[in-house]
């Protein structure tokens, strides 16, 4: 009993907050795992992470009109997915630098912004609840917003499975089947930006590619079928997400402040573990597990 | 782009016998039989036609690639599209599938269904990261269901089909392998089953020959003759060197300058018709079962460099290919 | 209303703008030729980590960013030359946020600071910043020029380089030290989230407007001026944010690019259909 004590500080189960980050969370590194598999494979790990920072700008918009940070956020996703398709984030070269256009183009948005709601409303904290976020400030009130957002994107990716694979695996292979590589790209942008949106909303920008990538990335080397690789993903993705709960509602008697330490740095450092777990793994059945060189 | 100077030799005689749309109008003496190595025996009865193109033309980036091509390809045929690098025989396979838009002539694929059911490709440089977690039957089943939309079901009888497209490639050992592991040679079995795994009519492989040794190159040769010949599949490979298909095509396409001569081996790779397809003079040379085909560019013949292919000048069917020609 | 623009008070905000835009100009140079975006958008994140840690502790400011712009790059460098590249870089740059986000919950920073370490504040640059600045940005703006035509010939082709006896990860290693470089010394004019902005809009404009790579090299650092010392002007003029203004200036420079690029190429692919280049 003093042992899940000394793990699950008092009160741990019986907090509200708690279990609404428990449940969301998890909810969260589900949806992430065949997206996030997805970006890996295809090379978008960038847009993913650009996706977290642009609805930061929607986040900063809505606590400057006082609208909906939901709203804000989904709204952003959807005008940051629609430019870079836009200004053709499909073409390979370009497409590092179309993301890196358009996040950069949000993220000078985001500052004006939040200069304005700070100047005008004297909000200064907005800057960075909105870029960090907090799992412990999800309010069950979201939930409708989470399956508004999660249900679409796994729905996008089912819909589209198969393309996206053999895409995935060679674009030439799958033109000669007769995919049609626009589309399906395009559904799958919709799919990573909603996905995004509703990981940043709920767990903030940063945890929001840590979940993305970093599950995904380590349980590229535990399966060699791409179902099961989805599975594992989403398993790491949940235990990282809950071991980074469980931890930080125990560092609130950590030193220095007492102040507790926050969920995404708990929770990165579990995901890099796992990844680094993986990769060292992979390397000792002697697999490397390298990476197209560019 | 003018039109060829002098008018390039029709099809076979033996399996040209309709009246075919893919004749260049060629003069009577070209078409008599030519050397004695090379084409195989020409097959008895007149079968199906798979793939017609009539005086295609291609534009890209406002460059005239190809010009006035004319061929036709029959049921169970082997052809090989012959060119150096830079002729045109990509933008031809991808003009055949449907992906590169032309912009003269017409290409047809039998049966009525879509170009994408009918053609199965192999491309020619398919890179695949090491961890991506696809296994070779997962590749091959994409071949056959890749463009549908939805989730799979596990089904029985794709299992099935897989695993016989992987033996008939003699790849059903690799089946759960990942793509990304696989050799060269491993990788280019798993390909063509992935290819046929659409129940293609028509096999197009750009360069199958161009990154393995000599002795898979044969292997690969021999698996293709047999789809052929076993499954009624036309098969259209590229290869910048004609030899390794000496004895099993039916049928050549020559690329040079975006102009095509073809026929079979007999009629097209000899000097006479080589120099009319090139403009200059070309060498035809025969030598222990082998072709050496020398191009010569007039301004670079004499300081013995017509061999680097980075001019006109190529080496098609030596035995040793030197520098980024071969690679 | 301007007037006040080239007082002896901004002496020090236009020198720091101008050495920052010299040193991202030559650097956003090959961050665009090489496609290393992502890359150039991670390392400021290390840097701003490390500025967060230095208040934390109590040193300065551009010491805790440089230390850390070197873990990011020496992480960089080191995991990226096997593995995916993206996701490196990706878990790199969630790794140092990470990082940065417990040390902004362990110290006491006030949120007007946080803000100007994420999105600039070139109005207050001090004299004492300019010391360490000209050094940095003479170091990685050197460091470009003597590595101009290994990393040109190992960004272009890189097994052409290693024939020559460029390792690849060696000019990769050369590269990402500039990158660290130039972001470190932006990072108080600039900001950590729009060092990138200014690296990449410039170079994406230059290359279009010019096949040659030196000419591509001096246009870049030259757009890359005029953007800092417009961003500069606005920010003075409105007293928003700086970040604003580069942000929005390198959608302006892509887009010019590409507008450049098309009108470029329209008298010669007017009658070709479908997929050019």
């Amino acid at each position: 009993m003093s042992i899940v004590h000394a793990v699950f500080a008092p009160g741990f189960f019986s907090n509200g907050p708690v279990q609404a980050a428990l449940v969301m969370g998890a909810v969260v590194a589900a949806v992430c795992a065949p997206v996030g598999v997805l970006a890996v494979l295809r090379g978008q790990s960038f847009a993913g992470h650009a996706f977290a920072d642009i609805t930061s700008t929607g986040g900063s918009a809505a606590v400057l009109l006082g609208i909906s940070p939901v709203l804000g956020f989904a709204a952003s996703a959807a005008a940051g997915a629609a430019s870079m398709e836009g200004l053709g984030a499909r073409q390979h070269g370009d497409r590092d630098l179309v993301t890196g256009t358009v996040l950069g183009g949000a993220l000078g948005l985001s500052a004006l912004l939040l200069y304005l709601s700070t100047t005008r409303q004297g909000t200064s904290g907005a800057t960075v609840s909105v870029l960090f976020g907090s799992v412990f400030a999800v309010s069950s009130a979201n939930w409708p917003w989470v399956a508004a957002l999660g249900l679409p994107a796994l729905a996008l990716v089912a819909a589209a499975y198969r393309p996206l694979l053999l895409s995935s695996v060679s674009p030439e292979l799958a033109a000669a089947r007769g995919v049609r590589s626009h589309l399906v790209g395009a559904m799958y942008l919709a799919a990573l930006a909603a996905s995004v949106a509703l990981a940043a909303l709920t767990i903030g920008a940063v945890l929001s590619t840590a979940l993305l990538v970093g599950p995904a990335a380590a349980a590229l080397g535990l399966s060699s079928r791409p179902g099961r690789a989805m599975a594992w993903a989403g398993a790491i993705g949940v235990t990282s997400v809950w071991a980074g709960i469980v931890l930080a509602y125990d560092s609130y008697s950590w030193p220095p402040a007492g102040r507790g330490w926050p969920v995404s740095f708990f929770v990165v450092a579990l995901v890099m573990a796992f990844y680094a777990a993986s990769r060292a793994g992979a390397h000792r059945h002697g697999r490397s597990p390298a990476g197209k060189a560019a | 782009m003018p039109k060829p100077p002098t008018p390039l030799p029709a099809t076979s005689s033996g399996t040209a016998s309709s009246g075919t749309a893919s004749s260049g109008t060629g003069s009577p003496e070209d078409a008599s039989s030519g050397v004695g190595a090379g084409t195989r025996p020409t097959q008895p009865a007149q079968r199906p036609r798979v793939l017609s193109v009539e005086d295609l033309g291609v534009r890209l980036g406002g460059r005239q690639v190809l010009s006035d091509v004319s061929f036709h390809l029959c049921e169970g045929e082997v052809a090989g599209l012959i060119g150096s690098n830079g002729a045109g025989k990509t933008t031809l396979l991808r003009a055949v599938l449907g992906l590169t838009p032309v912009s003269s002539g017409r290409v047809s694929v039998a049966g009525g269904r879509g170009r994408h059911q009918a053609v199965g490709y192999v491309p020619q440089k398919v890179v695949l990261d090491a961890d991506l977690p696809v296994r070779a039957r997962d590749l091959v089943q994409l071949g056959q269901d890749g463009h549908r939309w939805g989730l799979p079901l596990p089904s029985a009888a794709k299992r099935a089909a897989t695993e016989e497209l992987l033996a008939g490639v003699g790849a059903l050992h690799l089946a759960d392998a990942r793509v990304g592991q696989l050799s060269g040679g491993e990788l280019q079995r798993v390909l063509v089953a992935h290819a046929l795994a659409g129940r293609p009519r028509l096999l197009l492989l750009d360069e199958p020959l161009a990154n393995l040794d000599l002795h898979s190159a044969r292997d690969t040769v021999a698996l293709l003759d047999c789809i052929a010949r076993q499954q009624g599949i036309a098969v259209l490979m590229s290869t910048h060197d004609v030899n390794p298909l000496l004895g099993v095509m039916d049928r050549v396409v020559y690329l040079a300058g975006g102009r095509a001569a073809t026929g079979s081996t007999d009629d097209v790779v000899r000097s006479d018709v080589l120099s009319s397809l090139y403009g200059h003079h070309v060498d035809v040379l025969h030598a222990h079962g082998r072709v050496i085909v020398s191009v010569g560019d007039d301004s670079h013949s004499d300081d013995g460099c017509d061999a680097v292919p980075a001019s006109a000048g190529v080496l098609v069917g030596g035995p040793v290919h030197r520098g980024a020609g071969a690679r | 209303m301007l007037s006040g623009l080239f007082s002896p008070f901004m002496l020090h905000s236009w020198e720091a703008t101008s050495l920052v835009a010299v040193a991202a100009g030559a650097v956003g140079f090959f961050v665009v030729l090489r496609g290393s975006t992502f890359a150039a958008h991670a390392i400021p994140q290390g840097a701003f980590t490390g500025a967060a840690g230095a208040a934390l502790v109590g040193t300065s400011t551009l010491l805790g960013a440089g230390v850390f712009s070197l873990v990011a790059v020496g992480a960089l460098a080191r995991w990226g030359r096997r593995g995916r590249h993206d996701v490196v870089t990706a878990l790199v740059l969630v790794g140092m946020l990470a990082t940065g986000s417990l040390f902004l919950s362990l110290g006491s920073q006030y949120a007007q600071q946080t803000f100007s370490l994420l999105f600039g504040e070139p109005l207050a640059v001090s004299s004492g910043y300019l010391l360490p600045t000209v050094g940095l940005a003479a170091a990685c703006t050197g460091l470009v020029l003597a590595s101009y035509r290994r990393l040109l010939l190992s960004s272009a082709a890189p097994e052409l380089a290693l024939a020559r006896g460029v390792s690849p990860a060696t000019a990769n290693f050369l590269f990402l030290l500039a990158v660290g470089a130039a972001t470190t010394l932006a990072l108080p004019v600039v900001g950590a989230l729009l060092v990138f902005s200014l690296m990449i809009g410039p170079p994406a404009a230059a290359r279009s407007l010019t096949a040659r790579p030196g000419m591509a090299l001096w246009l870049s650092v030259l757009l890359a001026l005029v953007t800092a010392w417009s961003a500069l002007v606005g920010a003075y003029w409105s007293n928003w944010p700086v970040g604003f203004f580069v942000g929005a200036a390198a959608v302006f420079w892509y887009v010019l690019g590409r507008a450049a690029k098309a009108w470029g190429h329209r008298p010669r692919n007017a009658p070709a259909v479908g997929s050019s280049r």
